[in-house]
């Protein structure tokens, strides 16, 4: 009836995991209980859960990559904690087996649960309100895509109560995910969570490269599209040529656990390094995936608060786009100790050296934008300068893993380690830093508190490299990773280190929390009634903060690149008094209710529920049904309520 | 902007011109849009058949293509899916034209066809489990049955798409919303002879040697 589901699958033996989802059922269930006291459901279900809104979904998804920075980060802290304590002959507090679920969940949570909500959440809000248009080009396969990732987190957190999680590391390598060495439930439960997750992704991605190459605004021809677009576009390439290639990977990896096939096998004529192939093959798009929209973040913040037009528009662009391509030809470097021989691992070294050149072209394009310039140091120009510093030493390091013989020394070392969290927290992680500081203001109505931001961030920097330079010494020490013990005690010392490093991270996130609490309190006082608070140049700075529904209540005509800077020069900026009536999406429900299904079917085929799986998919085709003979998909807002939100508005402009 | 059935058939009302003229009407963008979500679709072809590739030798004592293609039988497959693709062309034309009838006579033969592809290549899988040469025989037919079988799933999920475009046009007729979709499908099923004819050459012809 229940398949494998017993209730030995709900880890009473274990403290530690019993405590934590103790907490997380305990703080669910308060959640839900404080939405219902005070009656919110009416409140959430119409304007944010069945929204269509780019700009609600996109808020939804970097809510939900910061609610997983918190989870991801306890496993950080914990493995942190285990290695500093566990040398010689003291074995710290985590077993073995629980060890490795948490290194495999962080790499997987931080990801595709964190990284990946986080700048899809920013190319979601930012991206429509710079092409000056009014929504993406699927509002409703929009929502849809959310809730499907809303759904894989549903399912990879729910293994912490229920089941285990994978054992396998983040890629999940084979033959040790294959059902032989991993009978359990925890490779379905990555493997079902990212499929879902990893649809969600690739319907995201289809939509917003239609929408920047079919939506934009009067004028704005490829040449004039603010650069955060175009990496966003370089981004969503990716995602629409790459995430099929994962859906494939795991699709064959299921298909030899559930029906024994034999593609990753070590009997039946297997191949497992295919899956390390194919799977890079994705995997290092996926990090450009991850970065590019953050270089865009960085170009906006850093031209904005250098009161420059940005440095090399045009070489920007070609860079971007390069990277882009190049992205495909360089995955064999995961892995140059397969075996391919000195001719293919000196083809892919070299096309790994030749990606650093368009990075570096992007680099000085951002430092001659600010040279001459009048900087303001607020809080997101910090975090681009750390990320100058910062991204460029790990880049450094990556050139040098780039080199076959020095990477067959450092592979799955501590190097390698310090290596790729160099790059994505010094990259990904402060442009998503950045970029939240930099457009809070425009989705809230309000700038957040600069002091704090400026504390979390120069503990986030200090704790960075506190955490990490001990690593590079380790690794190069020759400490390899997904260590639970080691006998050295010479390397305690630096791992002691990279933990207070961890700690001060901590401190950053502290601080960044009580950024995000005091800015809420304090809202009154800090309202940005101009809806242009850092004296933008691109067109999301020239509706108010928070925009309307409908974003734009005439549509912008664009001139020339930096269209609200030229308007603003032009001196007449929003002179409009004559509205037409808008057609603006209508609500819909289906991707929360697609994903209710998504989620039984991934429920149920992690733990063998054929029957809830058929009804699950049943659900998922009525849902398609009915969105199909919706009566109406969009709905009219009256030109008087357009005149009357914009009225309003003008009033404190006209003061300003 | 409100869009009318004239701009719908007037595809010189949709000029760009590089994004000088705004956003596109919305034929373009869902017409588009399936484009790319095809495009994403080819790339999952393409890391079956890199796998289908790696593994077509790896028999692991098991027979290999030229014991188990029928080549006769694949041959009567294709026949079908390509005038199943066909009488989905002429569907197109009537649906453009606003005639329901002939709408739904060519979507009746596109879907009879298209079920004859399925129940060939249903029988030849049954063929072959019978024999015990299943998917769990060797890599080789993994590979085999993944890749012919996910272009099998694609036909499934299509006919199901044809007979519910079907009960569209009947109860809602040639609204935009529908002749949109109705593009759409027949995109996606000119897009599964595309696919076919690779399986066709890689899988079978190269295969049967």
């Amino acid at each position: 009836m229940f398949g494998k589901l017993t209730w030995s699958a709900i880890p009473f033996d274990q403290p530690i995991p019993l405590a934590a989802s103790a907490f997380v059922v305990v703080a669910i269930l308060g959640l839900i209980a404080l939405i219902s006291v005070k009656g919110w459901w009416p409140y959430l279900w119409s304007e944010w859960i069945t929204s269509v809104d780019h700009k609600r979904i996109g808020v939804m998804y970097f809510v939900l990559g910061m609610v997983m920075l918190l989870r991801g980060f306890i496993d950080a802290l914990m493995m942190r904690s285990q290695q500093a304590l566990a040398a010689g002959g003291a074995m710290g507090y985590l077993p073995p087996g629980h060890y490795d679920q948490i290194f495999s969940a962080h790499g997987t949570i931080m990801i595709f649960f964190v990284a990946m909500p986080f700048v899809i959440g920013l190319m979601n809000f930012v991206v429509p309100l710079q092409l000056g248009v009014r929504d993406v080009a699927f509002p409703v396969l929009n929502s849809v895509s959310f809730w499907l990732t809303a759904t894989g987190v549903l399912l990879a957190n729910l293994s912490l109560v229920i089941g285990e999680f994978a054992k396998t590391g983040w890629l999940a390598y084979p033959p040790l995910s294959e059902l032989a060495y991993s009978p359990g439930v925890g490779v379905d439960y990555y493997l079902w969570s990212l499929q879902i997750a990893g649809l969600g992704t690739l319907m995201f991605g289809v939509n917003l490269v239609t929408t920047i190459l079919k939506m934009r605004a009067p004028g704005m021809n490829y040449t004039r599209m603010p650069i955060f677009c175009w990496t966003a576009l370089a981004s969503t390439l990716l995602m629409v040529a790459a995430f099929p290639i994962l859906t494939a990977t795991f699709a064959m990896l299921l298909l030899d656990r559930y029906l024994g096939m034999h593609f990753f096998t070590n009997a039946g004529g297997g191949n497992a390094m295919m899956y390390i192939n194919l799977i890079w093959a994705w995997g290092h798009p996926e990090v450009y995936i991850l970065i590019l929209p953050a270089f865009g973040v960085f170009s906006e913040v850093i031209a904005t608060f250098s009161g420059k037009p940005l440095f090399g528009y045009r070489s920007m662009v070609v860079a971007t786009m390069a990277i882009c391509i190049l992205s495909f030809l360089v995955w064999l470097h995961h892995f140059f100790t397969m075996g391919a021989g000195a001719d293919v691992n000196g083809f892919f070294g070299v096309m790994t050296m030749i990606i650093a050149v368009p990075t570096g072209v992007k680099v000085f394009n951002w430092l001659f934008t600010m040279y001459g310039g009048r900087v303001r140091f607020n809080a997101p120009i910090l975090w681009s300068l750390g990320f100058m510093v910062t991204f460029v030493i790990g880049g450094m390091t990556g050139v040098l893993l780039a080199v076959p013989p020095a990477d067959f020394v450092l592979h799955n070392s501590l190097f390698l380690v310090a290596h790729f969290h160099n790059v994505i927290i010094g990259g990904v992680v402060f442009g998503v830093m950045a970029g939240y500081n930099y457009w809070f203001p425009k989705a809230f109505g309000f700038t957040l508190d600069e002091g704090l931001g400026k504390a979390g961030f120069w503990c986030w920097l200090i704790g960075f490299y506190l955490a990490f330079m001990p690593l590079y010494a380790l690794g190069l020490m020759g400490m390899t990773r997904r260590m639970q013990h080691y006998a050295n005690p010479a390397w305690q010392p630096f791992l002691i280190l990279a933990a207070v490093g961890a700690v001060v991270i901590l401190a950053g996130v502290g601080f960044q929390i009580a950024q995000l609490v005091v800015s809420i309190e304090t809202r009154d006082r800090r309202r940005d009634l101009t809806g242009d608070p850092w004296n933008g140049r691109t067109l999301e700075w020239s509706t108010p903060s928070p925009p309307p529904a409908y974003n734009f209540a005439v549509m912008p005509t664009v001139t020339g690149i930096d269209a609200w800077w030229l308007m603003k020069k032009a001196g007449q900026p929003r002179a409009h008094t004559a509205y037409e009536p808008i057609e603006a999406p209508r609500n819909s429900a289906a991707g929360f209710v697609a994903a209710f299904f998504a989620t039984m079917i991934g429920f149920a085929m992690i733990w063998h529920i054929w029957w809830l799986a058929i009804i699950g998919l049943f659900g998922a085709f009525a849902v398609v049904l009915a969105s199909a003979w919706r009566a109406r998909d969009e709905e009219i807002i009256p030109a008087a309520e357009i005149a009357k939100i914009e009225g309003a508005r003008a009033a404190p402009e006209g003061a300003a | 902007m409100t869009e009318t059935t004239a701009d719908l058939f007037d595809p010189g009302a949709d000029e760009t011109g590089g994004g000088q003229a705004g956003p596109a009407s919305r034929a373009i963008i869902v017409s588009y849009g399936f484009w790319i979500f095809l495009l994403s679709d080819f790339v999952l072809f393409s890391g079956l058949f890199a796998s289908y590739a790696v593994l077509s030798h790896r028999t692991a004592g098991g027979p290999g293509g030229r014991q188990i293609f029928d080549l006769s039988r694949v041959f009567l497959e294709t026949a079908c899916l390509l005038a199943s693709s066909f009488c989905c062309g002429l569907m197109s034309l009537a649906v453009e034209a606003g005639r329901a009838r002939a709408t739904y006579a060519g979507a009746a033969v596109t879907f009879v066809l298209g079920a004859a592809f399925l129940a060939l290549e249903i029988s030849e899988f049954a063929g072959l489990v019978a024999r015990g040469d299943g998917p769990s025989r060797s890599a080789f037919l993994s590979a085999f049955f993944t890749l012919v079988g996910t272009h099998g799933l694609h036909v499934t999920c299509g006919l199901v798409w044809l007979v519910v475009m079907m009960a569209q046009v009947a109860s809602l007729g040639f609204r935009p919303k529908v002749v949109r979709r109705l593009r759409c499908f027949a995109l996606f099923w000119h897009a599964l002879d595309i696919v076919w004819v690779a399986i066709f050459t890689v899988v079978y012809l190269i295969g049967a040697r």
